[in-house]
Order: C-alpha cells, then sequence, then structure tokens
C-alpha cells in the first residue's frame, strides 16, 4: 500500500522537477561546490594579475620582450635584470632531467604493472612514492652532502681530466667539475620526478581492458610482445599526462635545485659548472631584495614562469587529448 | 538539529580564538621585523625581556629579511624595523615627507664575516689582506700557491691546488659587508660588480644560505667561501685572519669586531666601516640597524602613548643589559660610540611633541 503511494508521489514530482535536487541540503552543496569551483579559477586569475602588476615596473622598463631576450642581471652596478639566463636554465635542466627520466620511469612501471609477482610490485610502488614525499630541501642536503661530492670524485673530475688530455677543446663546454652544476641538478630532478611518470603510467597500465591483452596472447605473442603491441598503445595516454606531469614538476621544483645548480646568474652556462633557474633565482634573492627594481624584477620573472607553466599545461591536455584512444583517458 | 550544532562549534571556536585577543589588549605586545642575521639575538632578547617584565612585554620578531623588514617598516605595520642596510636618503626624505619627522638607524648589533675554506692540511689562520681576497674572488688568482697568497704565508705549505670559489647565492647581508670590503679595496670590484645583497659574481658557484657555503666548503677541497664568525666557530669550519688597513693581523674575534665599530660615527650612524680605521679593528665588519620613527604617534603600528614608551624601554634595554646576551649567541658586542650615537637619537623620540624618549632616558 505505501509502497505504491510513494510511486505515486515521485511520478507526480517528476513532472516538476525530481525531488531530490530540491533538498535544502543538495541545493547548499551545490552552492558550495560552484563557490569553490570559482574560487579556484578565481585565485589562478588573481595570482596572474598580482603578478604582472608588481612586476609591471620591470616590465615597463625594459619591455615585454626586452626583459624575456636580456642576458645581464645585475642588482648592485647596472641595476639591470632580464630573464633570459633563467629562462634558458630552466628549460635545459627540465627537459634534459625528462629525457633522463623517462625510460627508467616507464621501465619501472612496465615492471610493476606487468612482471613483477603482486608482493614486489606493491613494495617498489611504496618506494618509488617515497621519492615523492620527500621534502625537497632534504634532497638538496642530501645532494649537497653526499651525492655531489660523489659524481665529482667518481665521474666530473675522471671525464674533466679525460677530456683535458684527449679532447682539450670540449673543456669550455665541460665546465668546472666542482659538483655543484647543472649536471648534478639535472640528475637530482630526474629522479625527483621519476614517481610522477611511474604512478601515472602504472595507473594507465591497469587501465587497459583485459581484453586487449588475452587478443594479444591469443595471437600467440610473447609478454614483451604484448607490452609492445597492445598496452603501451593503449595507455599512451595516460604516459604521455604523466611526462607532462614531470615536465611541469621539473619546471617549477626549486629548493632541492637552488641548492645544487650553483647559481650562477650569467651565460654562458656549462655542463658540469653552475646556472640557474627561474625558480631557483627567485627564492635566492627574494628576502634580501632591496631595491625595488630588483623585487620587481623578480616578481616578473615569477610572471614568465606562470606563463611558461600555462602553456606547458595547455599543451599537455591538446597533447593528451591527440593521442588518447578513447575509453583510456585517465586521469 | 546537526545545522544547530554545527553553529554552536563555530561559536566556540570563534571564542577559543578571540579570548587570546582580549587577554592581549592588557598586555604590551612590540611589534618588529626584518633582518634575519640578527633574529636569534633579538629572539632571545625578547624572551628575557618577557621574564624581566613579568609577560607584561612580549616581542614579536618576524625575521623576513632586511628589504622587507625596511618595506614594511615603510608601509608601518610594524612598530620598528630590522635591517642589514641602513635606509637610504630617498626612504628618509620620503618618510620626512610623510611624518614630518626623521627616521632613525640605530645599531643594535654587529655583524661579523670571515673567509672560510678547506685546503688539506692547512687548518684556521691562513692570512689574506683586501686585495688578494678580491683578486680570488675576481678569479685572477686560481690556485692556492699563487705567489701572492704564499708572501702573505711564509710558514705555510701550500699545495697546488685550484681555487674553488663559494659566494652565497641568497640576497643577504653577509654578501652586502663582505662585497662592500672588496669595493674598498678593490678599484677593478668597485667599477665592476660593486656591493649589495646580491651582486653579479664574476665567478665560482652560488650557495644558498650560510648553511649551504659551509656545507660546500666543507665538502670540496680548494674552496674558498665566506660565512658569519659565528657560524664558522659553530661548525668548526677552517677560517683566515686578515691583515687590516693598518697592516694588523687581525684574528676573527668579538673583541676585534666591537673595535672595528669604535670609531668616529656620523650621527645617524648610517656608515658602512667595512676596512675600519682602528688599527686593531677587524676589517669585515658591519652594524644591523633597528628603524624606528622621531614621531612614534606617525607610526600607525602604534596606537598608544603606552606602546611607545614600551617600546623605547625595550630599545634603551638592548642596548644596555640586553647586549649581555650577545657573545653567548655569538654576535659582538655593540662598543661605546655606538651606544652614545642611539642615546641621542632615542632623545629626539617623540608622541604628540612630547618628548618621551628623553623622559625615558632620564629615569
Amino acid at each position: 500500500m505505501q509502497h505504491d503511494n510513494n510511486k505515486e508521489i515521485t511520478s507526480l514530482l517528476k513532472k516538476q522537477r525530481p525531488l531530490i535536487y530540491r533538498w535544502l541540503g543538495d541545493r547548499i552543496f551545490s552552492l558550495f561546490i560552484f563557490a569553490l569551483g570559482i574560487t579556484v579559477i578565481l585565485c589562478t586569475v588573481l595570482m596572474a594579475i598580482v603578478l604582472y602588476s608588481d612586476g609591471a615596473p620591470a616590465i615597463n622598463k625594459f619591455g615585454f620582450f626586452g626583459f624575456l631576450i636580456n642576458k645581464v642581471w645585475d642588482p648592485a652596478i647596472k641595476i639591470e635584470f632580464g630573464a633570459f639566463p633563467f629562462i634558458v636554465g630552466t628549460l635545459i635542466t627540465s627537459v634534459a632531467s625528462l629525457a633522463i627520466s623517462f625510460v627508467p620511469a616507464i621501465a619501472v612501471a612496465i615492471f610493476t604493472a606487468e612482471y613483477s609477482p603482486r608482493w614486489l610490485a606493491h613494495i617498489t610502488d611504496n618506494l618509488i612514492n617515497l621519492i615523492a614525499a620527500v621534502p625537497s630541501v632534504i634532497i638538496g642536503l642530501w645532494g649537497i652532502f653526499v651525492f655531489a661530492p660523489w659524481m665529482r670524485d667518481t665521474f666530473y673530475t675522471n671525464i674533466y681530466m679525460w677530456s683535458m688530455d684527449n679532447f682539450p677543446s670540449l673543456l669550455p663546454i665541460l665546465g668546472n667539475p666542482i659538483g655543484y652544476g647543472m649536471a648534478t641538478a639535472t640528475l637530482i630532478l630526474a629522479i625527483m620526478i621519476i614517481p610522477y611518470t611511474t604512478a601515472l603510467t602504472v595507473d594507465a597500465f591497469h587501465k587497459v581492458p583485459k581484453e586487449q591483452r588475452e587478443a594479444a596472447y591469443a595471437l600467440g605473442a610473447t609478454k614483451w610482445e604484448v607490452v609492445k603491441m597492445a598496452v603501451i598503445p593503449y595507455a599512451r595516454g595516460g604516459i604521455l599526462a604523466g611526462v607532462m606531469l614531470s615536465f611541469g614538476r621539473a619546471i617549477g621544483e626549486t629548493m632541492a635545485v637552488a641548492m645544487l645548480i650553483g647559481n650562477k646568474n650569467t651565460l654562458p652556462f656549462t655542463i658540469l659548472g653552475p646556472a640557474s633557474t627561474m625558480p631557483s633565482v627567485i627564492v635566492n634573492e627574494f628576502r634580501e631584495a632591496v631595491e625595488n627594481l630588483h623585487l620587481s624584477s623578480l616578481i616578473a620573472v615569477g610572471f614568465y614562469l606562470f606563463i611558461i607553466s600555462l602553456v606547458v599545461n595547455l599543451v599537455a591536455a591538446y597533447i593528451q587529448r591527440r593521442f588518447s584512444i578513447t575509453g583510456a583517458r585517465t586521469v | 538539529m546537526r545545522l544547530f550544532s554545527k553553529l554552536v562549534l563555530a561559536l566556540l571556536i570563534l571564542v577559543m580564538f578571540s579570548t587570546p585577543l582580549l587577554y592581549a589588549q592588557r598586555r604590551v605586545e612590540l611589534l618588529g621585523a626584518g633582518a634575519s642575521f640578527p633574529a636569534p639575538l633579538i629572539t632571545a632578547m625578547a624572551d628575557e625581556y618577557r621574564d624581566l617584565t613579568e609577560g607584561k612585554v612580549t616581542v614579536n620578531y618576524q625575521s623576513i629579511g632586511s628589504g622587507g623588514g625596511i618595506r614594511q617598516f615603510g608601509e608601518q605595520t610594524i612598530m620598528f624595523g630590522m635591517s642589514e642596510a641602513f635606509l637610504s636618503d630617498k626612504i628618509i626624505r620620503g618618510i620626512e615627507q610623510n611624518t614630518g619627522g626623521k627616521a632613525f638607524n640605530m645599531p643594535i648589533t654587529l655583524a661579523d664575516v670571515v673567509v672560510t675554506y678547506n685546503i688539506p692540511g692547512i687548518d684556521k689562520g691562513l692570512i689574506f689582506n683586501g686585495e688578494v681576497l678580491a683578486d680570488i674572488f675576481l678569479g685572477k688568482i686560481t690556485h692556492w700557491n699563487d705567489r701572492r697568497i704564499r708572501n702573505l704565508n711564509p710558514d705555510k705549505n701550500l699545495p697546488h691546488l685550484p681555487i674553488q670559489v663559494v659566494h652565497r647565492s641568497d640576497g643577504s647581508g653577509t654578501t652586502n659587508l663582505f662585497t662592500s670590503y672588496l669595493t674598498k679595496v678593490s678599484k677593478e670590484w668597485e667599477n665592476d660588480i660593486g656591493y649589495a645583497t646580491s651582486v653579479n659574481w664574476p665567478t665560482g658557484i652560488g650557495a644558498n644560505g650560510n648553511e649551504g657555503v659551509a656545507g660546500i666548503v666543507m665538502n670540496t677541497p680548494g674552496a674558498i667561501g665566506y660565512n658569519s664568525f659565528a657560524y664558522a666557530l659553530l661548525n668548526d669550519l677552517s677560517y683566515g685572519y686578515m691583515l687590516n688597513i693598518s697592516e694588523n693581523v687581525i684574528p676573527p674575534s668579538f673583541d676585534a669586531t666591537s673595535a672595528a665599530a669604535n670609531i668616529e660615527l656620523p650621527d645617524d650612524t648610517r656608515i658602512l666601516f667595512t676596512n675600519t680605521p682602528n688599527p686593531i679593528g677587524y676589517p669585515i665588519a658591519g652594524f644591523a640597524w633597528m628603524l624606528c620613527y622621531e614621531n612614534m604617534e606617525q607610526n600607525k603600528a602604534i596606537s598608544s602613548k603606552q606602546e611607545a614608551e614600551e617600546l623605547i624601554k625595550f630599545i634603551v634595554w638592548t642596548m644596555t643589559n640586553g647586549q649581555n646576551l650577545s657573545q653567548q649567541l655569538g654576535y659582538a658586542k655593540l662598543p661605546s660610540a655606538a651606544v652614545e650615537r642611539n642615546y641621542a637619537m632615542i632623545r629626539q623620540m617623540k608622541w604628540h611633541g612630547e618628548p618621551i624618549g628623553k623622559n625615558i632616558l632620564e629615569k
């Protein structure tokens, strides 16, 4: 009896709006969610506006493109600033670290998702995620006290000596093998971004439908061939998403890089020698920038960094949409 | 019902947060911000002073850097600022226009910078002079057994090791002091590099903070860097002695730093006395200043005469008994020359024309 009644009421209400959408709690919730969503967008826009307006004195003085391509950064004598060395440093370190980390990251993902027994996959997964959880200042400290001296004694000095004997023309490109420089910073960055690529790739692998694999096996493919032909192509959207996330992370990484890159503000940079990046110069000089133009230039560097990150993210979204196979869209 | 309980919870939280605010009205909180170098000293002084006043006066000091200190002082969000660079003429003129009175720079403690190095087999005590130091940091002297370093240290057996220059990458008062010294002793440095909290270094690698420079120096044979004296002492770094302008070898010490500042000072104490004329002074030393307004009622951060008076009392205390905390924390004591100048400035401090600074000093 009651059941019938309910049915009647529901069908009656269906003509207007479903009952569940008219509950007060539901309305409050949707308003709340809407407000939060708008806040995030507003924050981003406000950030861009503030970065631009605070950086405006520098951008106006040196010009929008002038600031971008000016190679001088001199807060003491000339009071002249340009972002070019830092843009170069940022792009080189992030692209190089991405290139270095790509193959190991994918390899770890293939291993944990396809090859290893479950208990081992569990351990490797956790260990890899642990790298992402370590604060970058800790990684930087480890880099200063352990990694950089070790790299210097094991590789850099030997490479330097070897090229001194065999290819003296290489020396100006190699630079000072002191251990604190672009090569060390890039390697540390590569280690730091591996978890991002790996995590998203593993997720993408797990989302490959079982039928896909089984079909490949049915055709007589070996395990490697299954991974190569059925799994990776299907998951490439997710892999690219991971790569782009890593790239964004590498561009923005601040503390570990600032501690290890050697912080040289003038071009040219060398492979082993010191260099610097956009985030590192900001974190280095922001606190004690007494000169107004100096502060404003640092904020302008932040503005350009914002733009670069934005472009990277947009490109990433585009690539991901282009390359995803329908149904395997991840994240 | 659930909504009601949430409201009650929100109310409770509000009450919890506002209670300390209500209490704070009876006490005085002195709000300051600025340089990070003197922060440990100011914090220790604040603790001591709170005990001394039985909790009546607390000092809240935020270490946000000299640049931030100067800016917030100008924006009047703090009662006093702290800086390792004195206020420029331009800023002082601006403040005079806005408040009708001066902005005071009062030395509160001293900073000193030592040259730290890592040469296998050589302990502290390598002797440097200004020219050699400038040429090392310009990249013109490249090996430790260079003739000019050997001449200064005839009894040391210096190896043929490349010199690795390490400097601060973050803007810092330490860099400001060090480069101001190099500017005074080397024409080339003065023309090409100059002095500031961060400069365009001609050579070497940059490390973040005192700890970054120390870390790289300790881990790199042949490295030379510069650190604040206290930091080098605490971390047992090898540090050099300086040949000062009077050709005396000065091992860094708190007394030598105080002596460096014990010279004829200008009334407003705005002076960089690196390369000090005092024959027993250590040449790479400088003041850290406290910033205050002459017309204290003009500072929007100070809301009552009581607050202004407590602030002056605290400042007087930091310059007298407060200085006893200095050496155990790794800071040199203010010399009498600086304290005298400070008293002269405090005498001028007013609240709506009433000379409260003078009244407090006379008590």
